[in-house]
């Protein structure tokens, strides 16, 4: 038999942690990983946060980010070990045998460089090829990438493209030496998803026409069915299963990646009461100083009470601006808000305090979103003192009362921040929302941070909430799997405008608009072939 | 985590010693500042170890009292110069718009004057008493404060934290003291070793042109210039207050360091 192009045997890698007020300690971040890559074939590592699976990645050229060393096992590439293999050997291999794409294009490119430069800096470094022949054969990869004037793309400053084709153009930087192995680190991660489906085929067709192999780096087991062969789910650095792709998707048989596959499959039944809305927008349009057009224009939409509106959009549409906008954090230019049946003043300053408090909101970020020197009972206790006035015994039994609600507990009480989990500082942000008893909570993005499972179990506790408590939510995302799983209503903004706005049954049900039918038909499925359907269906109707 | 490395040791052990000493300088000096004991330029003896001064002062006297005085008076600007500073600039940061154009405006044309010159000529016209010279050294510095408070506060006041403080409803003080200080507090803290150590530079520096802490006071500055004229002669009275005043500012230097490294590494800063 052949030996595979990488063959890794028993990975063992450690790092070392310095937790405050410890004393330095070594810990194993990836533990007896084995894995086998023939020449062509793309493999998908997938698994949450911490599961080390970029570490794994970049292992295959025996690399290890600063404190992390490759400690046991075998790593053999192209029938050579290199995890011993000293750093002039290894200096040769990386950037040529093996490149890297990482997941932040835009942080990746040197900004004072034209991009042609950039694409054909290795080959030429490695004395692969002419400066002629590189960028010729730089040239080719932007056509088969499907970047515009491939003939001048390279040109460009990194600044003067967008970012979908930033990650074309890093790819091809990855292709142009002609390596062995590609490791794409999530590079499809910080895409839209309609420009997402662009980019993977791109990838695609380009790693199917070289015969490169491949190691696929995601958190999103629905992108990597599109696009490997074989797939292996890892979690806290242990192989939980690896089979091919099929098998994986279709019959897998450990229990966390049947719950991975069945995450996004979540369906909340829909549910819209009659009466008063507690919010309602009416013809809202806004614009930032200095900026010459509206960024939002003309919304118009309606939330009743103990319902979800899921405002969905790309970015740059103008959802996030609508949730500043409400908020009063951007006070709009024309247009009317009515909150609880009183008209709100369009800047923060001139709501009452009753406003504020009925109005709360909830951020993606949640470590940049509680102060890192407060505790979580000093978050969460600050609107109960602020708003109701609670000090003392009774702020902190109200605060534990919360803490159960989020289902974390007294003992959290005196933790900061940086002790906490994403999913836990996730819900410390709920509870402090909730401590204002408010009637409306502007969620933004608040599970697109987080792993997958971790962001089930949050949608789970907000949609409890609302039950519980009878808050309204405006939801704002980007993730159609996200939306079916909690809205009532949907608005759809593309451009600062609202292009499709109702039920959600109506609103993901045909007859659609164009820019609808397009997110839609963008987010990848849980199923194999999903990618080349699409494809093939958007080809036929824009003939 | 605990242990304390060395430089940071040798540093704190310095400090320590120099301001013990400045503390209990009338217990520890065996003569008194200003009390004449000997003569010119004596060589260090069992009596005066590290000899006498130009008009025959016991040198080691002096230079304890000079400490007293110099660190005194560094202590006392620094701490003007944060207070001022830092509020000032926290507040700019915080309210933005026309108060912090004027605020940091104003700080620049300040900026834009040489320190040393521009206390040369406010000392020049007003009486030079400790009190003044304290402020006049205190607000001129607490320009740099301000600039560092208010980029750092700047960084901060943009944070979802501070954001979601403010659509509380919260005060200006509140956002101010309890949501951006906190945070702003361990790269200001680093910032007051470097202020105070440029302090004692400068009234050092103020005393030995003749415009800082008046005779028959002394400081470690002013103990240099009286004694400068011994050089010639091969006699060494003018480089200890030198020393001391190098060693003190090494010395504040390293712990001011090891601060900075402990608080942004809680933070996987500097040091992981």
């Amino acid at each position: 038999m052949v030996e595979p192009l990488l063959n890794i045997e028993n990975l063992r890698i450690e790092a070392a942690s310095y937790q405050p007020g410890e004393a330095p300690s070594r810990i194993t971040i990836v533990d007896d990983v084995s894995l086998s890559l023939q020449k062509g074939h793309v493999l998908g590592l997938i698994g949450e946060s911490g599961a080390g699976k970029s570490t794994i990645g970049l292992s295959a050229m025996a690399y290890g980010r600063g404190g992390v060393e490759l400690t046991g096992g075998e790593i053999r590439l192209n029938g050579r070990e290199i995890r011993t293999a000293p750093s002039p050997v290894l200096r040769k291999l990386r950037g040529v045998e093996v490149t890297y794409v990482a997941q932040s294009a835009a942080a990746a490119f040197n900004p004072a460089k034209r991009l042609m430069e950039q694409v054909i800096e290795s080959t030429l470094e490695h004395g692969r090829a002419s400066r002629r022949e590189a960028e010729a054969r730089a040239v080719d990869l932007f056509e088969k990438l499907g970047l515009p004037d491939p003939g001048t793309f390279g040109n460009r400053y990194p600044h003067q493209v967008s970012g979908g084709q930033l990650q074309r153009a890093m790819t091809a930087m990855a292709l142009c030496p002609q390596p062995d192995l590609i490791i794409f680190d999530e590079p499809t991660t910080a895409l839209d998803v309609t420009t997402q489906l662009g980019v993977l085929s791109a990838i695609k067709a380009a790693i199917r026409d070289l015969g490169v192999a491949a190691l696929y780096i995601t958190h999103d087991l629905a992108v990597v069915a599109q696009i490997a062969d074989d797939i292996m789910v890892l979690r806290h650095g242990k192989t939980v299963e690896y089979g091919t792709a099929d098998q994986i998707i279709n019959a897998p048989r450990k229990a966390y990646t049947r719950a991975l596959v069945s995450v996004a499959a979540n369906e909340h039944p829909e549910n819209l009461p009659a009466g008063e809305a507690v919010l309602s927008l009416k013809g809202i349009t806004a614009r930032y100083r200095n900026v010459p057009f509206d960024v939002v224009s003309d919304i118009g939409i309606d939330v009743k009470p103990g319902t979800t509106l899921a405002v969905v959009g790309e970015s740059g549409s103008g959802k996030s601006t609508l949730a500043r906008v409400i908020t009063g954090l951007l006070p709009a230019a024309r247009g009317e808000i009515t909150f609880a049946g009183r008209r709100l003043p369009p800047g923060l300053e001139r709501r009452t305090r009753e406003d504020l408090r009925e109005l709360q909101m909830i951020y993606q970020m949640a470590d940049v979103a509680m102060n890192p020197r407060q505790t979580v009972g000093t978050i969460i206790g600050r609107p109960l003192e602020f708003y109701f006035g609670l000090k003392g015994a009774a702020q902190k039994q109200r605060v534990v009362e919360l803490l159960d609600e989020i289902e974390l507990g007294e003992r959290f009480l005196d933790r900061y921040p940086a002790e906490l989990s994403g999913g836990q500082k996730q819900r410390v942000c709920i509870a402090r929302a909730l401590a204002a008893k408010p009637k409306l909570i502007i969620c933004d993005e608040v599970t697109s941070a987080l792993d997958p499972l971790v962001a089930e179990g949050i949608l789970k506790l907000l949609l409890d909430l609302q039950t519980s408590e009878g808050v309204a939510y405006v939801f704002i995302t980007h993730d159609i799997a996200t939306v079916r799983a909690v809205a009532d209503t949907i608005a759809v903004m593309h451009k600062g405008r609202l292009v499709r706005y109702g039920m959600k049954s109506e609103v993901l049900s045909p007859p659609f608009d164009d820019y609808t039918e397009l997110l839609l038909k963008s987010v990848p499925e849980m199923r194999i072939g999903w990618m080349e359907e699409t494809l093939a269906a958007l080809e036929a109707e824009a003939r | 985590m605990t242990r304390i490395p060395l430089p940071a040791l040798i540093g704190l052990a310095v400090t320590g010693a120099y301001f013990l000493a400045a503390l209990f300088a009338p217990l520890l000096a065996p003569y008194g500042l200003s009390e004449v004991v000997g003569d010119v330029w004596e060589p260090s003896s069992a009596e005066h170890l590290l000899g006498t001064d130009n008009i025959g002062r016991d040198l080691l006297s002096r230079l304890i009292y000079g400490g007293r005085t110099t660190i005194f008076v560094a202590s006392a600007a620094t701490i003007l110069s944060f207070f001022t500073g830092s509020v000032l600039g926290l507040f700019a940061a915080v309210v933005g718009g026309w108060v912090d154009q004027l605020l940091s405006r104003f700080v620049d044309l300040i900026m834009a004057i040489p320190t040393l010159i521009f206390a040369l000529v406010v000392l020049s016209v007003m009486p030079v008493t400790l009190p003044v010279l304290i402020v006049v050294m205190g607000l001129l510095d607490s320009t740099r404060v301000f600039r560092l408070s208010r980029a750092v506060a700047a960084d901060l006041a943009v944070m979802d934290f501070v954001e979601a403080a403010r659509l509380r409803g919260e005060g200006r003080g509140w956002i101010i003291f309890r949501e951006i200080l906190p945070n702003a507090l361990s790269p200001l803290v680093a910032e007051m070793g470097m202020r105070f150590i440029f302090m004692v530079l400068f009234v050092s520096t103020l005393s030995f042109l003749g415009l800082g802490i008046q005779p028959p006071e002394a400081d470690w500055g002013g103990i240099v210039k009286e004694n400068k004229d011994g050089i010639v002669y091969g006699i060494s009275a003018a480089l200890l207050p030198a020393v001391a005043i190098a060693t003190l500012a090494i010395a504040v230097n390293l712990v001011a360091d090891w601060i900075l490294d402990r608080t942004t590494s809680l933070k996987g800063g500097r040091n992981g």
